[in-house]
This record gives structure tokens, C-alpha cells and sequence, in this order.
């Protein structure tokens, strides 16, 4: 690479700068870490203290799980907005099984199937019939939350019952008995993904698909029925979801899905992941999620009024994104700097 | 070594009767075509003659609407004839622009459809590296110029693009060599080391068909010509038959004519 470079100060800087770019998710580390220093000094009496850490650990995994999926799908160029139902659906699968059987581990297999069966159905529309993704689960995220709302009847359901026992102690309770299990099940898939994504035949498969399907098409790829698989892992991955959530709270809502949609995407997105596809960083994702998932319990501690919130999300959303793509290609940054001069000389020449 | 291939036949692909149609459009008319091992065969023809498209049929992209196809001399059932198993025939094609992955690094562009894995799926990746440097350092030369496995596409030239799918195709040890167009749009230093490259295909005993717009390129190296116009095979000639001047003026002349339907042929 260095003999391409410029030799002097100028070639050493941008060496070391490339180099730095070169390790994965290294920019969102940054502002994660940035961020809670920041939180640190502004909330010292949350913030330096463990047990705030300890309840990230708990709320984060089910959303990390869902992005992780979600880093593949659009490392394909394909998204995903159908898995907040498969939350309600493989949620209220469990909840209805353990109901009728009393066995939980049947009902987490039915849960699993239940999110294998609307991804598997996405995967067809979209691969097979053709029908772009974003319409598909527009439209499958309507029906699968609809019609886990009419066979629950709107209804939630208490799972207390399942406190004491096996599949509880497996996917929610402790390892050494402090760490949760969510965060283990979380990142041992994620580290499972990042694997499947970078190392595996079928990644890298899903990267040539996003890239430049043409491409893809002429190596021997099958589109269709990757795409078919690409869906059935997010689906999976969603009742995986479902389950972690629905153990943790013990409980099951016919809404439980609501309010996963945009964080778990943003979680993608602000770990460095491009929309065009062909590219993604699970690393990114998994510290993007982390950004997301404690941001709001961050603010708040900080003691700003609780409308704040989501305006700094959404501040703090674009800057990470903006800070991805100077570290990618620092010519934006000329470039950047060549429209401001523009808009100076246009104000100097406006009222004139 | 050779996989169960046929080693002694007389023709690497035949076709007979190769239709292929798009709703009412007749991309393809009843195409008889056969190449020897050693050929190199080059296919001639206007904008929309069908070149690509007839290769995208001898290579596994698209099915025709109807016609036979035979592979060293035995049929294959189209029903299990793809990409896959073109490439399992020893079939390698070179396109203009859509053969390489961008955003994707050349090692994985080198093996993708054909990665190194273990038995799980997983590739090989350090073993997929080193093969990958090989082949860009030893066969194409990109040794010193700041290339190597893990250059992405796009840090390429047009000319170091098209080395690559060549390289890859000679990697994968072919029978058969499609070159779609591989000179457009490249530097003339860059078009010798193609030119050079089809010349080397002959002299290993491979076939070849060789798409190209530069008439005096597919003229000083093609055994045989074949001329497409509007989806019909017109004219099959040996170059030596026909000077360039002749072969440029027949042509010409071919698109002037009316569309084939009205001629009363």
C-alpha cells in the first residue's frame, strides 16, 4: 500500500490514518466510549456505578440479536421492517404453548418456528415473487402483528410460572451469578454472525448480492433461494428476539413488538453499516446497539428534561453516521469544505 | 484431476436450433453453432445482434425458449444446466464490466462461486490469500504497483479489471473462454496484453469465443468468424477467405439491409 502513498508528512499522516480505518467498528468504539465519559461526568452518581451497566445488559441483547440479523439484511441491500411482529407473534406462540402444555422448551420451539415461518415467507415474496423487500415487510409486519392480536385478543399474559425453571435459567437467568444471560446468548450470536457474514460461503454470497447483483448472478450465486435463507436467519433470529424479551419480563403484550423497529435499524446504521450494501461491520453493530440502548437511560440521568431525548438521539444519529463516512474516505471532508465556500461566496454575492 | 470430463471429443459446445424469445421479441432465431477444442471462435455482429445473449445461453444464464445444446459432444438437459454446472464443465467467461465485485476484495472476487471451505461452509481464507497473491504477483504482474489480495475492486483500472477475471479464468483451468467485449474502454498498452492472452488460450489447447467490436483484433486472431445479425446466424468465415476491407464492407452492408422478415428470404 505505502508505495502508492506520497512520501513526506502528508503520505506518513494518511498511512497511519488508513491503517487506523482498517480496524472494524473503530470510529463507533470512539463514540461509544466518548459518550459514556460523557455520561460519566454529567451523571457521576449513575454512570460510575455498576448497576445501571448491569440493567444494559439485560435490555440491550434482545435489540442486539435483531440487529445482528439486520447487518446481514442489508449487507444484501435488502431490509427488513417485519420483525417488531415477529416479536408479538413468536411472543404470543410461547406464551400460548406454555399455556396449553405447561412445557416451556416446547413453546420455545414454537416461538423459533413461528419466527422461522415469517422470514421464510418474506424470503419467497421477496426472492421468488420479486416483490422489493421494504413493501414485503411493510406489508408482513401488518399482518403477522394482526394476527398475533387476534389470537391473543389483544390480551397480555403473565408467565410467572416459568420463574424456577429450566429454559428461565437458561436464556434469562445468570452466568457465576452476575452476569445476565441475555448478554451472553447476544454476543456469542453476534460473534456467530460476524463469522457467518465475513468467513462463511453464504455471507459472502449476501455481500456479492448487495454489491452488485449482476455480479452475483453471473459467479454461480442463487439469488433467490439466499435470499429465501437470508430471511428465514432474520426471522429466526427475530423469535430468538421474542423470547429473550418475553422470558425477561415474564410476561407477554400482544404489543411487545412496538418500539423496536427504529432503534434496532439505527443500531445498525450508526455502527457504520451502508444502506447501499455490499458492505457491513457486525462489530459496528454490536457497539451501535449499545449507543442506542443507553442513551435514553443516559439523558435522563443526566438530569436534562425528558423531552431533550430524542432530539440528542437523533443529533447524536448523525453525527456517528457523518463520522463513518470522513473515516471511509476523508476526500469527503474536501469536498465538504469546498460547499461551505460556496455558500459563503453566494452570501457575499446575494444581496449585491 | 479432470473431474469425469470427457478428455476426447470433437466439439467443446455444439448448439442446434437455439431459440430464445421475450414476450414477442426474438432475441435469438434458430442458432446452429459448434466449436471446436482448439478454435478461437469470434462472434461479430451490430449492437442488439444477440452476441451476449447467445452466450448467456452457452454459459448457463439464460434458458432458451427452445433448441439443443451439447457439451463435448453429450446433450445437456437444461433442466440442470446453470452457472453451477457451466462452471463444473469447465466453461470460464470474461464480461465487459460485471465480472468483478466493486466493493469486495480480490480475494474474494477470485473465488467467490468457487470458495475454499472447510467442510461446514467456512472459507479458507488465509489459504484463499496466498493463492490469490500468487496468481495477481506470478501470472498478471501486479507485483510493485500497490496491488494485492485484499485491494478492493475499485481501487483498479479498467485494464487491471479485466486481468483479473482473465486470471481467474486461467486459474480455474477452463476448456472454454468467453471473452464478452474484453477490450473496450481499455488503454492500448493494456488491449496487446489481452490480445496476448487470447493468443495463449490457443497455444494451450483451450477453445475460445471471443466477442468483439475491433474488427482487425478478432481478425488477425479468430480461426473462424461468426456473424449474428438481429438475432439470426448470417455468415460463418474462415478469416483467411476474407480481407478486413471486405469483411468491414459486408458488415456495413448488413446493416443497411431491411429487417429480415421483409426480404421475402
Amino acid at each position: 500500500m505505502e508505495s502508492v502513498l506520497p512520501t513526506g508528512g502528508l503520505g506518513k499522516r494518511l498511512g497511519h490514518w488508513r491503517r487506523l480505518a482498517q480496524i472494524e467498528g473503530l470510529p463507533i468504539i470512539v463514540v461509544l466510549l466518548l459518550l459514556t465519559g460523557l455520561f460519566m461526568v454529567a451523571a457521576p452518581g449513575v454512570f460510575l456505578r455498576w448497576p445501571i451497566y448491569l440493567s444494559f445488559l439485560t435490555t440491550v441483547p434482545p435489540m442486539l440479536v435483531l440487529a445482528a440479523g439486520l447487518t446481514m439484511v442489508v449487507a444484501a441491500g435488502e431490509i427488513d421492517l417485519s420483525f417488531p411482529s415477529v416479536l408479538a407473534f413468536s411472543g404470543f406462540l410461547f406464551a400460548w404453548a406454555v399455556g396449553v402444555t405447561g412445557n416451556a422448551w416446547l413453546g420455545f420451539l414454537l416461538a423459533m418456528a413461528g419466527g422461522a415461518l415469517v422470514g421464510f415467507t418474506n424470503g419467497v415474496l421477496i426472492g421468488f415473487v420479486g416483490v422489493p423487500s421494504i413493501i414485503t415487510t411493510i406489508g408482513t409486519q401488518f399482518f403477522w402483528a394482526g394476527v398475533a392480536s387476534i389470537l391473543s385478543g389483544g390480551m397480555s399474559d403473565a408467565l410467572q410460572q416459568l420463574a424456577g425453571g429450566s429454559l428461565y435459567a437458561v436464556f434469562a437467568g445468570t452466568l457465576f451469578g452476575a452476569i445476565p444471560m441475555q448478554a451472553v446468548w447476544a454476543a456469542g450470536l453476534t460473534v456467530l454472525m460476524w463469522f457467518i457474514l465475513n468467513r462463511h460461503r453464504f455471507g459472502e454470497h449476501i455481500l456479492f448480492m448487495g454489491d452488485n447483483r449482476n455480479v452475483a448472478k453471473v459467479a454461480g450465486i442463487n439469488i433467490a433461494w439466499e435470499t429465501v435463507k437470508l430471511f428465514t436467519l432474520m426471522g429466526l433470529l427475530g423469535g430468538f428476539a421474542a423470547m429473550l424479551l418475553t422470558l425477561e419480563n415474564l410476561n407477554y403484550f400482544a404489543t411487545q413488538g412496538q418500539g423496536y423497529l427504529l432503534p434496532a435499524l439505527a443500531g445498525v446504521f450508526i455502527g457504520g453499516t451502508s444502506v447501499f450494501g455490499g458492505t457491513a461491520t457486525m462489530v459496528g453493530t454490536f457497539f451501535g446497539t449499545f449507543i442506542i440502548g443507553m442513551l435514553e437511560a443516559g439523558i435522563v440521568a443526566t438530569g436534562i428534561a425528558g423531552f431533550w431525548v430524542q432530539a440528542i438521539e437523533g443529533v447524536i444519529f448523525v453525527v456517528a453516521v457523518i463520522l463513518h463516512l470522513v473515516v471511509e474516505s476523508p476526500t469527503r471532508l474536501r469536498a465538504f469544505a469546498g460547499m461551505t465556500g460556496r455558500w459563503q461566496r453566494f452570501g457575499r454575492r446575494g444581496p449585491g | 484431476m479432470r473431474d469425469g470430463l470427457a478428455r476426447t471429443y470433437q466439439h467443446i459446445v455444439r448448439a442446434e436450433g437455439i431459440s430464445l424469445s421475450y414476450g414477442n421479441i426474438r432475441a435469438l432465431s434458430d442458432i446452429d453453432l459448434a466449436i471446436g477444442r482448439n478454435e478461437i471462435v469470434g462472434l461479430i455482429g451490430d449492437n442488439g445482434a444477440g452476441k451476449s445473449t447467445l452466450i448467456k445461453v452457452l454459459t448457463g444464464v439464460v434458458r432458451p425458449t427452445s433448441g439443443r445444446l451439447f457439451v463435448r459432444d453429450a446433450e445437456v438437459d437444461w433442466a440442470r444446466y446453470s452457472v453451477h454446472e457451466a462452471h463444473r464443465l469447465r466453461f470460464e467467461t470474461v464480461y465487459q464490466e460485471k465480472s468483478l465485485g466493486d466493493k469486495q476484495p480480490l480475494w474474494r472476487n477470485i473465488f467467490v462461486g468457487r470458495q475454499i471451505t472447510n467442510r461446514f461452509g467456512f472459507i479458507k481464507v488465509d489459504e484463499e490469500r496466498r493463492v490469490a497473491n500468487d496468481l495477481l504477483s506470478q501470472r498478471l504482474g501486479f507485483r510493485g504497483v500497490g496491488i494485492d489480495a485484499n485491494s478492493a475492486v475499485s481501487k483498479l483500472s479498467g485494464g487491471e479489471r479485466q486481468g483479473v477475471a482473465i486470471g481467474r479464468a486461467m486459474h480455474f483451468d477452463a476448456d472454454l473462454i468467453v471473452l464478452d467485449e474484453p477490450t473496450v474502454a481499455l488503454a492500448i498498452s493494456e488491449v496487446r496484453k489481452v490480445l496476448d492472452f487470447v493468443r495463449s488460450i490457443k497455444d494451450s489447447g483451450r477453445a475460445c469465443i471471443y466477442i468483439e467490436h475491433n474488427l482487425a483484433h478478432v481478425h488477425e486472431l479468430a480461426d473462424r468468424l461468426l456473424v449474428l445479425d438481429r438475432g439470426r446466424l448470417v455468415a460463418n468465415i474462415k478469416p483467411g477467405d476474407i480481407s478486413l476491407e471486405d469483411l468491414t464492407k459486408f458488415l456495413i452492408d448488413l446493416q443497411h439491409r431491411l429487417p429480415s422478415g421483409r426480404e421475402g428470404r
